[in-house]
This record gives C-alpha cells, sequence and structure tokens, in this order.
C-alpha cells in the first residue's frame, strides 16, 4: 500500500461511518490533494464536505475550530508546514487553549494534516519541521506518521479524538510502497521497537526512521546490535518504552530532520535525563539538522541534514569518543 | 507604438520565453530540481510591468524568471541560480523561487503566497519617509488576492497614502483552483477598489501593460497614494513541472493562445509596417545567443563549497562575534 493511500483510506472510511467528518484545505476538492492524499474524496461525498478553500491558512484552521465548536469533525489539510505559520494563533491561541479557558465546556474535535520535512530541492521556506513548535503547546497532541500502519490507524484515531491533534506527514513518503499490516488495541501514544537490539538505542521518526534503518545495516556489519525505535507520538512522548530500552542498551542516540538547537531531540534529552540518567554510560548523542535555513543546492541540501552515511559515522565517533 | 520599443518588448518578452523553455529541458534533464514555476504565457505582465516601472522596488513571487530578467538581472545569474550553482544571484542556496538583486531593486523572490506584500508596502513606508518617488511594485496572482495578508496590504497602503503599486497577475486558477470557487469575484479590482484608484489592462498585452503601468504611475509619483492594476493573463503551462495543469480546458487554453502576448505584437507591428520578418529573425538569433550562453554559463559554473552551508546566515560582523 502506498503511504498516501492509507491516509486516504483512514479519511475515506471516517468520512463514510460519520456524515460531519468534513475536509478543507487548498485543492483537497477537485484537484485531489497537492499529494492526491484526498484524491477521489469529493466524487464519493460532494463539494459540501470536501472543501476547496482559498489560500487562507488562518481561515483554513480557524473556520475548522468553528466547524468543530459546532459539532463537526473536520480536518484541516495545511498544504506544506511552512504555511501553517500563517495559521499559528488559530492553531495555538485558539485550538489548544479553547477547551481549557472555558472550563472544559467548549470541544475541538479537530485534525490538522500537515505534510513537511526536507523533501528535494524546495528550498528554505519550503523545507522545514516544526514539531517542536507544536509539541511544545499544552493542548495540542502532535503524532507523527513515517509509515502507512500507522498512518491509517492513528490518523483514524485523530479523527475520532475529541482533542486538537497536529498530525504530521512527510512529503517524501507519499509515494512510497510500503507494507500495511492489521492491528489490534491500537494505541497512537505507543512508540514502536521498529527493530530490536542490546548495544545501544537509537530514537527516531517520520522520514528519519527510513535513514536509520539503512544506517543500522552497516552498523550490524561493524558487530553493533542498535535497538530502534520510532516514536510515533511526539507529545505526549512514550517515555516509558524509550526508558525500557535505555536500561538494557545503557546508551541512546536520537536521530531527528529538524534543526539541532531547541529541536525535538533537545526535549527529548531532557526527558530522559529526568527518567534514566542512571542508567545511561555515556552522553546521549543528537544527530539532527544544522542551525541553517534549508538551502536548494542539492549538496548542500544533503549537508543540511542527516543521512545513513552521516548516521553512521556520528554514531562511530561518539562510541571512540566516549569508549563504548 | 515605435520602433524602439517594440525592439524592447519583443527582444526581453522572447528571450523570457526562451528561457522558460530551456529551464523546463533542463529541468526534465535533472540539471534543475525543486518547484519550477513557468512564465510561459504571462510574459506581457512581466516585460510590460518592469518595462514601465524602471526605477522603483519590486517585490514578487515565486513565478519570477522573466520580471527579473526584465528587471535587468542577468539570465546567466539566473540560470546558473536554477541549476543551484555558486554563481546564481542566489549563490545556489534561494534556486527558482528566490532571486533578490537589490542592485536593480528586486527584492524576490518569495515562495509564501501574499507573504511578500506587507513587506512592500512597509518598504513603500520607508520610501515616502526617504523623500524617494518612483515607488514599490507588488506584483501577486489572483490566489493572493484571498489571503489575509493582501487584505492588510491594501488597507494600510490606502490608509497612509503609501507609494506602492498593486498589481494582481489574474491568471485564474491558484493550482488546481479556480478563483470564482473561493471568491465572490473574478474580477480583482473590486476588492480594491473602495481603497485607491483602480486600473485595468489586458494581461495578454505588453503595450496595454506597459501604457497602464504608466498612467497609474503617475498617482504614485505624484504622492497621492497607492494605486491598483488587474491584468487577465494566462499561464500556458501547469502551476509547477509537477502540475500537469489537466484542470483546464483545451478551449480556454486555446482562447488564451490566440492573444499570444510574442505572437501579437510581431504580428502588429508587421502589418503596420514598422518592421518586417527580417527583423524579428535578427532579434530571435540575438535572443538564442544569449541563453545558449546562459546555460553554457550555468553548466560550467562551480557547485557551492561545502563550507557555504554556514555562511550567510547572519551578516559577516555577527558572525565575527558570535563565539
Amino acid at each position: 500500500m502506498l503511504y498516501r493511500e492509507a491516509l486516504n483510506r483512514a479519511i475515506d472510511e471516517c468520512m463514510a461511518e460519520d456524515e460531519s467528518v468534513v475536509i478543507l484545505g487548498e485543492d483537497v476538492g477537485r484537484y485531489g490533494g497537492s499529494y492526491r492524499v484526498t484524491e477521489g474524496l469529493i466524487s464519493k461525498y460532494g463539494e459540501k464536505r470536501v472543501i476547496d478553500t482559498p489560500i487562507a491558512e488562518l481561515s483554513i484552521v480557524g473556520n475548522a475550530i468553528g466547524m468543530a465548536i459546532a459539532g463537526l469533525r473536520p480536518i484541516a489539510e495545511i498544504m506544506t508546514v511552512n504555511f501553517s505559520l500563517l495559521a499559528m494563533d488559530q492553531i495555538i491561541n485558539h485550538a489548544a487553549k479553547l477547551r481549557y479557558m472555558s472550563g472544559g465546556k467548549i470541544t475541538i474535535p479537530l485534525t490538522i494534516r500537515m505534510p513537511g520535512g526536507v523533501s528535494r530541492q524546495l528550498a528554505a521556506q519550503h523545507s522545514e519541521n516544526y514539531e517542536t513548535i507544536y509539541s511544545s503547546i499544552p493542548g495540542l497532541i502532535v503524532l507523527t506518521a513515517s509509515n502507512a500502519t500507522y498512518a491509517y490507524y492513528a490518523l483514524k484515531w485523530a479523527i475520532k479524538s475529541n482533542d486538537p491533534v497536529i498530525f504530521l506527514e512527510h512529503e517524501l513518503l507519499y509515494p512510497m510502497e510500503m507494507d500495511f499490516r492489521e492491528v489490534k488495541d491500537f494505541n497512537p501514544f505507543r512508540a514502536e521497537v521498529v527493530k530490536e537490539g542490546k548495544d545501544l538505542t537509537i530514537l527516531t521518526y517520520l522520514k528519519m526512521r527510513y535513514d536509520v534503518l539503512e544506517a543500522e545495516k552497516e552498523l550490524r556489519e561493524k558487530g553493533i546490535d542498535a535497538e530502534i525505535i520510532d516514536l510515533n507520538s511526539l507529545r505526549p512522548l512514550d517515555i516509558e518504552t524509550i526508558a525500557n530500552s535505555i536500561k538494557k542498551t545503557k546508551k541512546c542516540v536520537i536521530v531527528e530532520e529538524d534543526h539541532k538547537t531547541g529541536g525535538m531531540g533537545a526535549e527529548i534529552v531532557a526527558q530522559i535525563m529526568e527518567n534514566c540518567f542512571y542508567d545511561l554510560d555515556a552522553p546521549v548523542l543528537r544527530i539532527a539538522g544544522e542551525d541553517v535555513p534549508i538551502p536548494y543546492n542539492r549538496k548542500l541540501e544533503l549537508a543540511s541534514i542527516p543521512t545513513p552515511d552521516k548516521i553512521v559515522e556520528k554514531i562511530l565517533k561518539w562510541k571512540a569518543e566516549n569508549g563504548i | 507604438m515605435n520602433t524602439a520599443r517594440i525592439e524592447k518588448f519583443y527582444y526581453l518578452m522572447k528571450l523570457g520565453r526562451e528561457f522558460e523553455l530551456k529551464a523546463k529541458e533542463h529541468y526534465m534533464l535533472g540539471d534543475i530540481a525543486g518547484f519550477l514555476h513557468l512564465d510561459i504565457g504571462q510574459e506581457a505582465v512581466s516585460v510590460g510591468t518592469m518595462q514601465a516601472f524602471e526605477k522603483g522596488d519590486v517585490f514578487t513571487h515565486y513565478r519570477e524568471h522573466v520580471l527579473a530578467i526584465a528587471k535587468g538581472i542577468e539570465p546567466k545569474l539566473i540560470m546558473a541560480e536554477l541549476f543551484g550553482k555558486k554563481t546564481g544571484v542566489s549563490k545556489g542556496k534561494g534556486g527558482s523561487m528566490h532571486l533578490f538583486e537589490p542592485k536593480v531593486n528586486f527584492y524576490g523572490g518569495d515562495a509564501i503566497v501574499g507573504g511578500h506584500l506587507p513587506i512592500a508596502v512597509g518598504c513603500a513606508y520607508a520610501r515616502k519617509l526617504q523623500g524617494e518617488r518612483a515607488g514599490v511594485f507588488a506584483i501577486f496572482g489572483d490566489g493572493a488576492s484571498n489571503a489575509g495578508a493582501f487584505f492588510e496590504s491594501i488597507n494600510i497602503a490606502a490608509a497612509w497614502k503609501l507609494p506602492i503599486m498593486f498589481f494582481a497577475e489574474n491568471n485564474f486558477y491558484a493550482i488546481g483552483t479556480h478563483i470564482s470557487w473561493v471568491s465572490p469575484f473574478i474580477d480583482l479590482k473590486e476588492k480594491a477598489k473602495n481603497y485607491m484608484p483602480t486600473f485595468e489592462c489586458d494581461g495578454m498585452d505588453v503595450c496595454d501593460v506597459y501604457n497602464t503601468v504608466i498612467k497609474a504611475k503617475e498617482i504614485i509619483e505624484n504622492g497621492l497614494g497607492p494605486v491598483f492594476i488587474e491584468a487577465k493573463t494566462y499561464r500556458y503551462e501547469g502551476h509547477s513541472m509537477s502540475d500537469a495543469g489537466k484542470y483546464r480546458s483545451e478551449e480556454e487554453m486555446e482562447i488564451f493562445k490566440r492573444k499570444d502576448p510574442i505572437k501579437n505584437l510581431k504580428n502588429k507591428a508587421i502589418e503596420k509596417g514598422l518592421v518586417d520578418e527580417e527583423y524579428f529573425r535578427v532579434l530571435d538569433a540575438k535572443v538564442e545567443k544569449v541563453i545558449n550562453e546562459a546555460v553554457e554559463f550555468a553548466l560550467n559554473s562551480p557547485e557551492p563549497e561545502i563550507e557555504e552551508l554556514y555562511e550567510d546566515v547572519f551578516c559577516k560582523e555577527c558572525e565575527n562575534v558570535i563565539p
């Protein structure tokens, strides 16, 4: 199943089951979605439930909040996370706070889907990761879908959830063919142990999962048995799964595509310090994007984000430096 | 219509068209990547406006190559940028959507729809403060005319009588969304008419675009505040190279292709007996030479060094004191 098909199936099934589910965004209807996630939905559910909006992100999210308050279950699609900055006020000042400010009287069953990440030479205004911003906001749930199985179940869960969910997708994953497996008792907040190992724990999410899996092959050849964990949910963070792994391996590496300074890894390291300090044999290693806006040139672009080669190289260097 | 003007208009439009066709070719070959938005069909707007607005500051969106050429950035520097080369006008860091050259008052190259409009308004404020008369030119599409930034911009510019020209390049489609689905007006000038004087011109006719900008510009230069011009035009290609543009009918496309700005200028000039076929053949040859040189330059230019990744995040003075 293609990654984008898993997302499409989740939305399709929710719309078929529940008439209150609507989707709105730029080019989601007649055009079929910028990444074809919403393809075919308008012919099934009509233009009243598959809503083509103007280029007006603040209103896409603001309108969706109003729809949610009125009893609909909107899915707002933001064409790329970069454009979500225009909707930031609605997301943070409104969606995240209305329940709390109203003493629990207002419910916002809202899913905001955003493709993002560093795709291929889209330059600085179209290459971003804002998971750190969103996961720092109380009142928001932040899920990242790296694979078809999680994408399908988590998106269905998000649409049915009564709280605002930021649902992050990665632009390079849409056309990828992926395995799909049935899951019973799905929990969107559980991290996935992608591969068990005993020597060190690698925490990652979204597209970096695949770079880590690629790097792992080389680590294995060098006799390093890494445990790979895909975090799935960034807020809440599944610290239990992380702590259990670190208890076993005593070492932890975080691989993330966003900028290193103030990036997702910074918060994860803080939580590891609080929960696993005495289990660690070495400082946690962060492998992250460089602290620069993403450049257009391909060579510079690749130099600005982690790649399988760099992941291996940095882990080997870190091991040598720490004598582990 | 005089010969000198015909020459300039035709040469620049043809240069723009051939530039875009070459860019398309090299995108297919993999020399250019990312989002590439072609201006083919809309050259009359890019050339007519920039010829009339030679001196002022220009703020634009991401469909900008021909506008940049018409404003005076050398085609080879733009082509090199598209190729991601060190010699590109933005050192290979910006690509197609982010061309900047303050030397000719060209301030990009914004890929957030409507994002450049408040910035252009701020620039107009500064120019007024500095006593500059040339004013600011801000071009945007029908898509941007629905964004909040647009409405805030026309309001502030009108309230403070700022020297700015809002130029709406209405090609009817925001990627695949037709303006009539998401706006009560297909005529974008309706949105601005209570704020400032509005004008309309034929976006497929370079002379009409030029004359309208010249006329509207007087209001700005006389310190009477902002103006709004709408030009209806058409992009022959999809929104970008990743869009086939299939949501438009053949008939609709034909209506505009019959009004092709380059062909029509040429035919009109010949009909009026001002110049002959041979005259255009000479110009075409000149265009071909410049475009070939631009591609050669781009192909032969070096890639940026890895160290350049960390340059330009801050200014040199700042970088030197950061520990």
